[in-house]
């Protein structure tokens, strides 16, 4: 067996985990503090790239065209939970989700609308070529993505752990009767909440974005995503990171000592393969908190 | 259209059947009136697991794909196997299916279910396309759907495929009409608006779930072999993909959720919308009128209904219809 070749699998198989938890934890933020399992995260990230692409190729320098989008993402995120997440509060988290696909079918209109439909090529000046490492190699553009990841990750846990706007948060997501109580104002926490989720999406969009250009297939990365909150639990940020490496692993050993063996392609639904030992094994996954929905 | 657009639930397959001499047109049959059968039986299934037991697939096209191959593999494989005993065997393979995706899913409440009926969603087309066994070993290209015999005599123009169709979907109808109204269904409702409660009743929760998914199941997978037979007349992979599928629950969604008519609903208006919209697009806009706006177009318009819907009439154009009519008490 040739031990480095397994190392360099191994390793982007890792670092393709890291994408997919990139995208995760912002279902996660999402779904703990309002318990909306939110499937237009990934229309969101469609809607960021596109939007920073656009604006970047009408001449904005990159910065300028960053923060607009910034900007954009969070007028978004605030608008969608006032218009049409607040109106549905109470009902039960399926309708919610069904109103989550609504809304990515109107995100996803709306942005090829605005923007048109070709592929545009996205360069963050990265160039995406392997670095040899001990015989193995490492993309360059993988270890960015990871230290972005990382950092994002770093600065969350910091903002939850030490500051007030981190305390409202973990408050409501604990328990929102009890923080209505202590006087915390859910709607701007929802709000905060979606503002973060549409920033997460925009870094998420530009990364996928520079690695398979900019297209409609951007807003598939969701469907990647639901089996690495099933495998992580829905509500946990370790849960979302540890679930993405751990799908990004399955899938890139399955597909290079499986696939060939059974046809290829097994790609397209090994991740839920995974999801679904896990729902038979570990129904609240690997760091999910609670198992009291089970009756 | 016009004739049947103010007449709802079963009377509605009397004014189809007696309109049949009066419909001049196959354009009307092939395009419109097959293709709403196929869609409202699928979604009919649907409902009966998402609408009135209350666990949401996102799988729909799969279903209706495993249908649609296991009336070919069964016609296929089986020999003088006649169509009408394919077609049922094609929808019991299917309950199947939807019992194996549905298992992981159904043991637990939320979207559990949505995301093992999406592992379904991709699993089985992946296998359809890889596996040249399901195309009778031949994957050189598209297979056009054989012709169906019905003792004897060939079903081929599109009047007579429409017949078949709507006698498919009287049958299955009059059948879900019992089904909500029995014991069985009545339990579906149980589970669906409090499962700790329903469970304090007797109810076996999760027996009454997957007979739920097993039923749906059924009816998606002679729904998806009517589409592929009578429809679109071709058995292949592509078309059965997630955009299908969801719009198999728009329909619902719009139609209105746990309503037998809403099914027929929804899928009228899903059929005929796509139509308007390129219609009027090409009137409005004349010669400068680009298609690739009508797809963006009803997207949009789409999604902004089923919020609009869940907003403001969670019942569904169903409830739109006839609000006078005693409907079943308001859930959700």
């Amino acid at each position: 067996m040739d031990w480095s070749f397994l190392i360099g699998v191994v390793i982007s198989g890792l670092l393709a985990g890291v994408m997919y938890s990139l995208v995760a934890i912002g279902f996660v933020l999402i779904y703990k503090t309002s318990g909306v399992l939110n499937f237009a995260q990934g229309s969101m990230l469609l809607f960021a790239a596109l939007t920073f692409v656009s604006l970047h190729e009408e001449g904005l320098p990159f910065w300028i065209a960053f923060v607009l989008t910034l900007a954009i993402m969070v007028l978004l995120g605030v608008l969608i939970e006032k218009i049409v997440l607040r109106p549905l509060i109470n009902q039960p988290p399926i309708t919610l989700f069904m109103a989550t696909l609504g809304l990515s079918y109107i995100i996803e209109g709306g942005a090829q609308f605005v923007w048109g439909t070709q592929v545009h090529q996205l360069d963050l000046g990265i160039a995406d070529v392997p670095l040899p490492l001990n015989s193995i190699l490492i993309s360059q553009f993988d270890i960015f993505c990871a230290g972005v990841a990382g950092a994002i990750v770093a600065v969350l846990g910091v903002v939850l752990q030490y500051t007030r706007v981190g305390l409202a948060f973990r408050a409501a997501a604990f328990d929102q009767y009890a923080a209505l109580n202590t006087g915390l104002r859910l709607p701007r926490i929802w709000a905060i909440t979606w503002g973060v989720a549409g920033f997460i999406a925009l870094v998420g969009g530009l990364l996928w974005g520079a690695r398979t250009g900019v297209q409609f297939s951007l807003s598939l990365v969701v469907l990647k995503s639901l089996p690495v909150l099933v495998v992580g639990g829905f509500d946990s940020i370790i849960g979302a990171i540890v679930g993405g490496l751990l799908v990004g692993l399955t899938e890139t050993l399955m597909e290079v000592y499986v696939g060939p063996f059974i046809g290829g392609g097994i790609d397209q639904w090994i991740a839920y393969a995974l999801a679904l030992a896990f729902l038979l094994i570990k129904p609240t996954g690997l760091f999910g908190q609670r198992s009291v929905e089970r009756v | 259209m016009n004739r049947s657009r103010d007449v709802t639930a079963l009377a509605i397959f009397g004014v189809f059947l007696v309109a049949v001499p009066f419909i001049k047109s196959d354009y009307l049959f092939n395009a419109i009136l097959i293709p709403f059968i196929a869609v409202s039986l699928a979604a009919l299934g649907l409902n009966i697991l998402a609408g009135y037991a209350g666990q949401v697939s996102l799988g729909s096209a799969a279903f209706m794909a495993i249908g649609a191959f296991s009336t070919y593999d069964l016609l296929l494989y089986v020999p003088h196997l006649p169509f009408l005993v394919a077609l049922p065997g094609a929808g019991l393979i299917t309950a199947v299916a939807g019992l194996v995706f549905g298992l992981p899913g159904l043991r637990l409440r939320g979207f559990y279910l949505a995301i093992s009926t999406l592992a379904a969603q991709f699993f089985v087309q992946w296998v359809f396309t890889t596996f040249p066994w399901f195309q009778g070993g031949d994957t050189s290209g598209v297979i056009t759907a054989p012709p169906i015999f019905i003792d004897g005599f060939q079903v081929s123009t599109p009047v007579e495929r429409y017949l078949l169709a709507l006698a498919v979907a009287a049958i299955l109808t009059v059948f879900a009409i019992a089904l909500v109204r029995s014991r069985v269904g009545q339990s579906f409702l149980a589970v669906r608006d409090n499962e700790l409660a329903a469970k304090v009743l007797g109810i076996n929760v999760l027996k009454i779930k997957l007979i739920a998914c097993a039923i749906s199941g059924f009816y998606i997978g002679i729904a998806g072999a009517l589409w592929a037979y009578l429809y679109v007349r071709t058995i292949e992979p592509a078309g059965y993909d997630l955009d299908h599928s969801f719009q198999i629950l728009f329909v619902i969604i719009l139609g209105g959720l746990a309503s037998i008519r809403g099914a027929f609903l929804g899928a009228a208006f899903l059929v005929v919308l796509p139509l308007l919209l390129s219609r009027g697009g090409a009137a409005l806009l004349g010669p400068n009128f680009d298609s690739g706006y009508v797809d963006l177009a009803e997207k949009i318009i789409l999604g902004a209904l089923i919020i609009l819907f869940l907003r403001l009439e969670p019942q569904g154009l169903s409830a739109l219809l006839a609000r006078f009519s005693l409907n079943r008490k308001a859930t959700t």
